[in-house]
């Protein structure tokens, strides 16, 4: 059992130093290349740019956009366990048709099927930034005002954030067993039954809610905070003169100005908390189907299953219903991107050359 | 002379304890000593929801071996020892996955940031064509769910030979957080005049080299952020390790961490204090940069 042989550390260590050599050769190779072509034959006059991006960007295609565009033929595709290797996988549109359609009309893992696990995904996504802003924005303005102890209070509030999620998840997954976690002493030293967390449905999803809450709130204080921080204190004082109460404050002053704040951190928390993998993985010890979300259940398809066709076209859904929610939000907020096209600099190189 | 000096001495006011205790609560105007008292005790109430999670993980790992389970809520058990510290440290591959997770997150990060600040400084900089496609792509490579690329990754990982090797999760690790640091790096960017950089063209700079030698040092700040976001993603990484490493001797610390739980099932002492050592620099380091974290993280990435 034990590896401590300072062989296997040198051992991985040349390992990734040599992969680490590679990447930086490589790199430096695609500038190179690309400066060579832009620049020395073409004379083109955004050589420059394009060279510094390209490690980069062909870094990102690799990663992400070639995956992605295999996935989509792995979508075409019959391939699971026993037919894993190319030469015994049937591509065509007939089998495209077939995954998606299993998607919808056949249960994803054993038994739960699509739609209850979308309606139960957008639950989840809903009571988590629910909770998240009106807890964050409620910690926030107590913690908005002068006060002693007022950095010891963020710090501590910040702990959930900082510890690595990973040993949160884990340690907070001890907490729900059944006969030593701490809900259960408590329940038990209030005289009230225990609770099985891990293998009752109901007690499982909200032993996962309970985590992500936990886990989720400090950020969003910490965000909302700076955006109060942020509003002008003669704004209030202007409006007590007029005789505006604090609900009308809150109302008038307070929500309209960290808009500019709220908005995008909703959007990321509706974003990151829809694609969240780890709570309802792990919290979700016994592999209980109705604690799944969609991407817990599209990854035990792939990696439990091992069904990676149907998981393919799964993911493009789940894919496409991201895309459609960003859109409608954007069209809705009249979302603005800031490109920052003031500021750059434009085609025209700058006046003095050597 | 004298006279008129002695009347600027501030006079040190002297409070009894009792008015002391009152002050403590009564400082800032408009809110009366109740509410104060009731806002403490709400903050208070919060920071021990908070922080019990995490002082249940130490306190477990406090225990020695023979009160690992325990019903007990009390933090600091009487029997306290370091036992499990020194069971985890070794006799177990701890030490083996904290190199890996170290060796690895340093130098992936360090790639990362590299490749992120030259293409931050070309979106920055210049207007060239595909720029605004450019930005968008890489904003919506955010809203991609990491496990949909997980299927793709780990089919082409095996048909290449990448399973059970650094090889592939370094590729990976170095590219993933470039998305992310662009935006915030781009924005720092754009904070920075122009005439700087004209300024040291002028002293005969090339472009790279005012580049690097304006544009960088004035940059820190942000760098440190993607330095750290970079980091962190790669330090708290589990889903690719978990499908590309099936091999102890490679395992990082997450990983290595979840087999702990999954095989022995009696050892949450040793799970615990391997947490705590894990988690102890990660938030130290997360709560000393966490105003800088936090506002870059939104400044950054989207303006609404």
């Amino acid at each position: 059992m034990n590896n401590l042989d300072p062989r296997i550390f040198a051992q991985s260590f040349s390992q990734v130093a040599l992969t680490v050599t590679a990447v930086v050769v490589a790199a430096a190779a695609i500038a190179l290349l690309v400066y060579i072509v832009l620049q020395r034959w073409l004379k083109w006059r955004f050589a420059l740019p394009i060279v510094l991006i390209a490690p980069a960007a062909i870094g990102l295609l690799l990663l992400v956009a070639y995956p992605i565009a295999y996935n989509v033929g792995l979508a075409f595709s019959d391939m699971n366990i026993r037919r894993f290797l190319p030469e015994d996988r049937s591509y065509g549109l007939l089998q495209f048709w077939e995954n998606i359609r299993s998607v919808f009309t056949a249960p994803v893992l054993r038994q739960v099927m699509f739609f209850p696990l979308l309606l139960r995904t957008m639950l989840w996504t809903a009571i988590q930034v629910v909770a998240h802003v009106s807890l964050g924005l409620f910690l926030a303005v107590l913690l908005n005002r002068p006060m002693r102890m007022r950095a010891v209070y963020r710090t501590i509030l910040l702990f959930p954030w900082a510890i690595p999620q990973v040993v949160a998840v884990m340690a907070w997954r001890g907490e729900f067993n059944f006969q030593f976690g701490y809900f259960n002493v408590l329940l038990r030293t209030v005289g009230l039954e225990p609770i099985n967390w891990m293998s009752s449905p109901f007690w499982n999803f909200v032993a996962i809610n309970l985590t992500n809450i936990w886990l989720g709130v400090p950020f969003m204080t910490v965000i909302l905070l700076g955006g109060l921080q942020s509003i002008n204190r003669s704004l209030y004082e202007a409006a007590e003169m007029d005789g505006a109460g604090k609900p009308g404050q809150f109302r008038r002053i307070t929500l309209p100005l960290i808009q500019p704040v709220m908005t995008p951190a909703i959007v990321l928390g509706v974003i990151w908390t829809f694609n969240n993998f780890n709570i309802p993985f792990f919290i979700n010890q016994q592999e209980l189907e109705t604690s799944d979300i969609l991407v817990t259940a599209l990854f035990r398809s792939a990696f439990v299953y091992f069904r990676y066709g149907f998981a393919s076209a799964f993911a493009l859904i789940i894919f496409a219903i991201l895309l459609v929610f960003t859109m409608i939000y954007m069209r809705v907020a009249k979302f603005e991107l800031d490109l920052g096209t003031k500021r750059a600099m434009g085609a025209k190189p700058l006046g003095v050359r050597r | 002379m004298n006279n008129s000096q002695s009347t600027f001495v501030p006079i040190k006011p002297h409070y009894t304890l009792s008015q002391r205790v009152g002050r403590f609560f009564v400082r800032a105007r408009g809110d009366s000593p109740a509410k104060r008292i009731l806002i403490h005790a709400i903050l208070i109430i919060a920071c021990v929801f908070a922080i019990y999670p995490v002082l249940r993980v130490l306190s477990v790992s406090l225990r020695p071996g023979n009160r690992l389970l325990s019903t007990s809520l009390a933090i600091v058990p009487q029997d306290a020892s370091l036992s499990s510290y020194y069971q985890v440290l070794w006799n177990r591959d701890f030490l083996l996955w904290l190199w890996n997770s170290l060796i690895v997150t340093l130098s992936t990060a360090t790639i990362g940031v590299v490749l992120a600040s030259t293409s931050a400084y070309a979106f920055s900089r210049w207007h060239f064509p595909g720029r605004r496609t450019g930005l968008i792509v890489l904003l919506a490579t955010q809203m991609i769910p990491a496990t949909m690329l997980l299927v793709p990754i780990f089919v082409l990982a095996t048909q290449l030979g990448l399973v059970n090797t650094w090889r592939g999760l370094v590729v990976a690790y170095s590219v993933q957080a470039i998305p992310f640091s662009v935006w915030i790096l781009k924005g720092y960017y754009d904070t920075i005049p122009v005439e700087l950089e004209q300024a040291a063209m002028i002293d005969g700079a090339t472009r790279l080299g005012a580049f690097y030698r304006v544009i960088l040092p004035l940059s820190t700040p942000a760098l440190a952020i993607a330095y750290l976001f970079n980091f962190t993603q790669v330090w708290n990484d589990f889903l690719l390790a978990r499908i590309m490493l099936a091999d102890p001797q490679l395992f990082t610390w997450t990983r290595g961490l979840n087999s702990m739980q999954e095989q022995f099932q009696t050892q949450w002492g040793e799970f615990s204090a391997a947490a705590v050592m894990v988690s102890i620099p990660v938030m130290i380091l997360f709560l000393v940069s966490s105003r800088w974290l936090i506002s870059g993280l939104t400044l950054g990435s989207v303006k609404g």
